[in-house]
């Protein structure tokens, strides 16, 4: 019985950091209608500072004054962060602001590396704080106790803050309705300045609090956001008491979770999440948003099918792809597959993004179900590459569809956290699962058979695939389901008034684009000869987003063009620099900021500018799509 | 088409929010090829009201029959199925899509291709969709895309997308709202036209009352969430309580309501 108490507590202390980041999150959501991905990099580098500081600051006051001044000092990086970077995607659709800010963590990893070194660090017991009480034979450490007691506390001074300051009530009035307290003459400029701040410090603070408890590393960042990412889910964006609770529920489910599933302890958390979208979609605590927001897809230009002489130099393009083999070497034609197989990997993500308008921010986990599909099916079964390469998309498919059912039931920033979250749960699962997928070892020999061995064999397979799904793909966009697809993503309202089941199409899409994607993956095993767990990770999500967004997340053809382009130079980058993540954060954010259409979309425009004299503008741009009441 | 049951009958819809009555026990009824206005003051509870005839909005009591069908407790898309189109106060098109694609969405739809993953959506039922935009007058911007439209083109491209599954009933909230006058006379001229011809019920709230009173048939008010008058337009013209209602303030109001609107 002792042994369960202090199992519950453990789990109320772990809340704590998880309650402080979540709150900053939902803080900031409320205000700016942002989703602050970088929310991760925040806690990180609050525990990053806060350990150098305590390492130079002796005694208590030194301690303790760290812990407060790093968050402060993160609350300024923050600041400046608002400042340049966030002042100019207000207004942007909610999928460039979540990769801008997935860009700045990115870069935020490979910085804390260069100036902490990339090895865990051990920080300072607090003072005050450093035995375990003894309870009944079990040991709960002191410090565990002090953080138990904090977030009731922590959640009273922010009820305090927001309930009886004048701040406050300018806070919540913005989080009702933002343009409402703009026209009352409130500088918004600095209310959303100091929100970002106030959120950034409650981060920056969860992270330096955990340094007693944990090792600093470069990795915490990701760690601590998809939790957070589950928390506001369960809890409600925008609510605090939301975070709160399922702050204490997540923790409570992972410190029981290893009791009962001890691999895969995260398949509770899941579970209950599962169950808690079903019945309130909008979290515990949160209420349903009107989807009056833009989705990414958004075109000035209708779509419409190639004219034969466009279908033609596409033909011609396939044909010159077709003869690298004839003069490029091995390498190059690795390179070469490993491009075709992004294509594949990139046209399903954009199939559901910008046909279906729904924003997938963990596409790679159906991407690596298919690769260790082939795996399984290869390695454990033995059966031939040609069997398995059609079998094993299929665990990508039935992924899709349990993930994709749930999913589909959110729209917005809530999909692309989900999908997020599920994306990380299958992770674990290969990372934990040791048994089964050999964890961080992978699984290794999945090498194509003697037809498929040589590079150029094996370039041409993967470059017939990712042709023939590009068509498939292609052709479905101008089909009748493709139609509707797209009429789900314009409005809601209106396809449900003609009588179309759009969750039932946002499903079949969803389902359709992760079985693809599991396609480029089977491919993917056979090219490396492996799967880790990396194929399914988070980062390779974010290279599809940006494949997307490259190209041109408003055209129908931009996907190709983006993986081409995005694929080339990520291969190349990363054999040039070892700061490969600063970089491509960089780009991500110069994208998103200066050059949103990608090429694609640029060259349409310049091709409509010089077809008419008079452009008719982009009237589009500045219209809600849907605004029913 | 049975004779016994009304095309639309409503009886004692109810619907309050909180300690607010937005509509109480109002019924009526619709018979085929009949137009029906509902006017009330802003707030008297008629898009509550309209939104509950579809299944967009619940009620608490109260029942709404389509050809003695009770159909309270379906979606709105199992009621488009059933044959009811429906217009709204706020356009929702398909912003992206081209005029002709958004008729195409609607007749994919009624012709139950939706999940149909390789046909060619461009050509389906061109026909049809040019009929259907040559009914409404738009058949010059069929390859429009419909985020380029003026707002009186969206209600017509609207009232073609309504018109697309054959409905026995239109439900159109405000359908002149925003629209010139001599637009507005026209699209009523052509809804009405459309409703004798195909012997379709329609439904339509309206604020401009010489719209409604050139093309009703029959109009029903509402005030504070309840029914205070029913009848010709000749009735309801010179019933005391309408009166009452609708001058002086009610008047002033809508004026402003409009311009909010169409902005």
């Amino acid at each position: 019985m002792a042994f369960y108490v202090v199992q519950f507590l453990t789990g109320l202390a772990s809340a704590a950091s998880l309650f402080l980041v979540a709150s900053g999150l939902s803080i900031i959501f409320g205000v700016t209608r942002i989703v602050n991905f970088a929310h991760g990099a925040f806690y990180m580098i609050g525990a990053y500072i806060a350990f150098t500081l305590t390492e130079r600051l002796s005694g208590a006051f030194g301690f303790w004054g760290s812990i407060v001044l790093a968050a402060i000092a993160v609350a300024l990086i923050g600041v400046l962060v608002e400042m340049v970077l966030l002042r100019r995607i207000y207004h942007a659709p909610e999928l460039f602001q979540l990769l801008a800010t997935f860009g700045l963590t990115l870069m935020v990893e490979d910085l804390v590396v260069l100036i902490w070194g990339p090895d865990d660090l051990v920080g300072r017991r607090a003072p005050g704080f450093r035995g375990a009480i003894d309870f009944f034979g079990q040991n709960i450490p002191s410090y565990d106790l002090f953080l138990i007691g904090l977030s009731p506390v922590v959640l009273g001074i922010l009820w305090l803050l927001f309930q009886r300051t004048r701040w406050g009530v300018l806070v919540r009035a913005a989080t009702q309705d933002r343009d409402m307290v703009a026209a009352l003459g409130v500088n918004q400029k600095w209310l959303f300045t100091s929100v970002f701040a106030v959120g950034v410090f409650l981060a920056a603070l969860g992270g330096a609090l955990q340094i007693p408890r944990d090792a600093v590393h470069h990795a915490m960042d990701l760690r601590i956001i998809v939790e957070v990412f589950v928390v506001v889910v369960i809890g409600g964006l925008g609510s605090i008491v939301g975070a709160f609770v399922a702050a204490v529920l997540v923790s409570e489910l992972n410190a029981f979770g290893i009791l009962i599933f001890p691999k895969i302890s995260i398949i509770l958390v899941f579970l209950v999440m599962a169950v808690v979208l079903i019945v309130r979609p909008w979290g515990l605590f949160g209420k349903p948003e009107a989807p009056a927001r833009k989705t990414p897809g958004l075109t000035v230009n209708p779509w419409r099918p190639l004219t034969s002489n466009e279908r033609l130099a596409a033909l011609a393009a396939l044909v010159i792809a077709a003869t690298l083999p004839l003069f490029a070497g091995n390498y190059l034609l690795t390179v070469g597959s490993e491009i075709a197989i992004f294509v594949i990997f990139a046209v399903s993500l954009h199939f559901l993004m910008s046909v279906g308008g729904l924003a997938s921010f963990g596409h790679a986990a159906y991407f690596g179900l298919g690769a260790y599909g082939v795996a399984f099916l290869a390695k454990m079964a033995g059966l031939p590459m040609i069997v398995c390469l059609l079998l094993g998309p299929l665990l990508g498919c039935m992924g899709a569809a349990v993930f994709g059912f749930f999913a589909v039931q959110l729209s917005g920033v809530y999909f692309a956290m989900l999908t997020l979250a599920f994306a990380q749960i299958v992770w674990s699962i290969a990372f934990q699962w040791v048994s089964v997928t050999g964890g961080d070892n992978g699984i290794l020999g999945v090498w194509p058979e003697k037809w498929a061995a040589s590079p150029s064999n094996f370039y041409w397979l993967a470059l017939g695939v990712a042709a023939l799904v590009t068509v498939a793909l292609r052709a479905m966009v101008f089909s009748p389901f493709g139609y509707a697809l797209r009429a789900t993503r314009d409005s809601l309202l209106r396809t449900e008034a003609i009588g179309i089941n759009a969750k039932r199409i946002q499903w079949t899409a969803f389902v359709i684009a992760g079985t693809t994607a599991g396609i480029g993956g089977a491919l993917f095993a056979y090219l490396k000869g492996s799967v880790f767990p990396d194929n399914l990770g988070i980062s390779l999500s974010v290279d599809a987003l940006v494949m997307v967004l490259l190209g041109g997340v408003e055209t129908v053809s931009g996907a190709v063009i983006g993986a081409i382009v995005y694929k080339a130079l990520n291969i190349w980058l990363v054999s040039q620099t070892d700061l490969s993540k600063l970089v491509l954060g960089g780009f991500i954010m110069l994208i998103v900021v200066v050059f949103p259409k990608g090429i694609v979309g640029m060259l349409e425009m310049l091709a409509q500018r010089r077809k008419k004299a008079s452009p008719p503008g982009s009237p589009l741009l500045a219209k809600p799509i849907e605004s029913a009441e | 088409m049975s004779i016994a049951s009304p095309l639309l009958a409503v009886e004692g819809l109810t619907k309050s929010y909180g300690g607010i009555h937005a509509v109480r026990g109002v019924s009526f009824s619709l018979r085929a090829g009949e137009i029906l206005a509902l006017i009330g003051p802003n707030g008297a509870g008629k898009s509550t009201c309209f939104d509950m005839l579809n299944g967009q909005n619940k009620p608490d009591t109260g029942q709404v029959r389509l050809l003695g069908d009770d159909i309270t407790a379906r979606k709105p898309r199992e009621v488009w199925r059933l044959g009811v189109g429906r217009t709204f106060q706020i356009t929702a098109t398909f912003a992206t899509m081209t005029v002709r694609e958004n008729v195409q969405v609607a007749l994919i739809s009624h012709e139950k291709q939706l999940f149909n993953l390789f046909g060619s959506a461009p050509n389906f039922d061109r026909g049809e969709a040019g009929r259907l935009l040559e009914l409404v007058g738009m058949s010059g911007y069929a390859d429009r895309p419909c985020g380029e439209l003026a707002y009186g083109d969206l209600k017509r491209l609207e009232l073609a997308v309504a018109l697309a599954n054959q409905p026995k009933l239109l439900l159109m909230d405000e359908p002149t709202a925003g629209m010139a006058p001599r637009e507005r006379v026209d699209l009523m001229r052509l809804t009405a036209q459309i409703a004798r011809e195909k012997s379709i019920g329609v439904l339509f709230t309206e604020h401009d009352m010489d719209v409604v009173f050139e093309h009703a048939d029959r109009i029903i008010v509402l005030n504070r969430g309840t029914l205070i008058a029913e009848g010709t337009p000749a009735e309801v013209r010179g019933n005391p309580q309408v009166q009452a209602v609708y001058l002086g303030e009610g008047l002033v109001y809508d004026a402003r309501h409009r311009e909010g609107a169409s902005a």
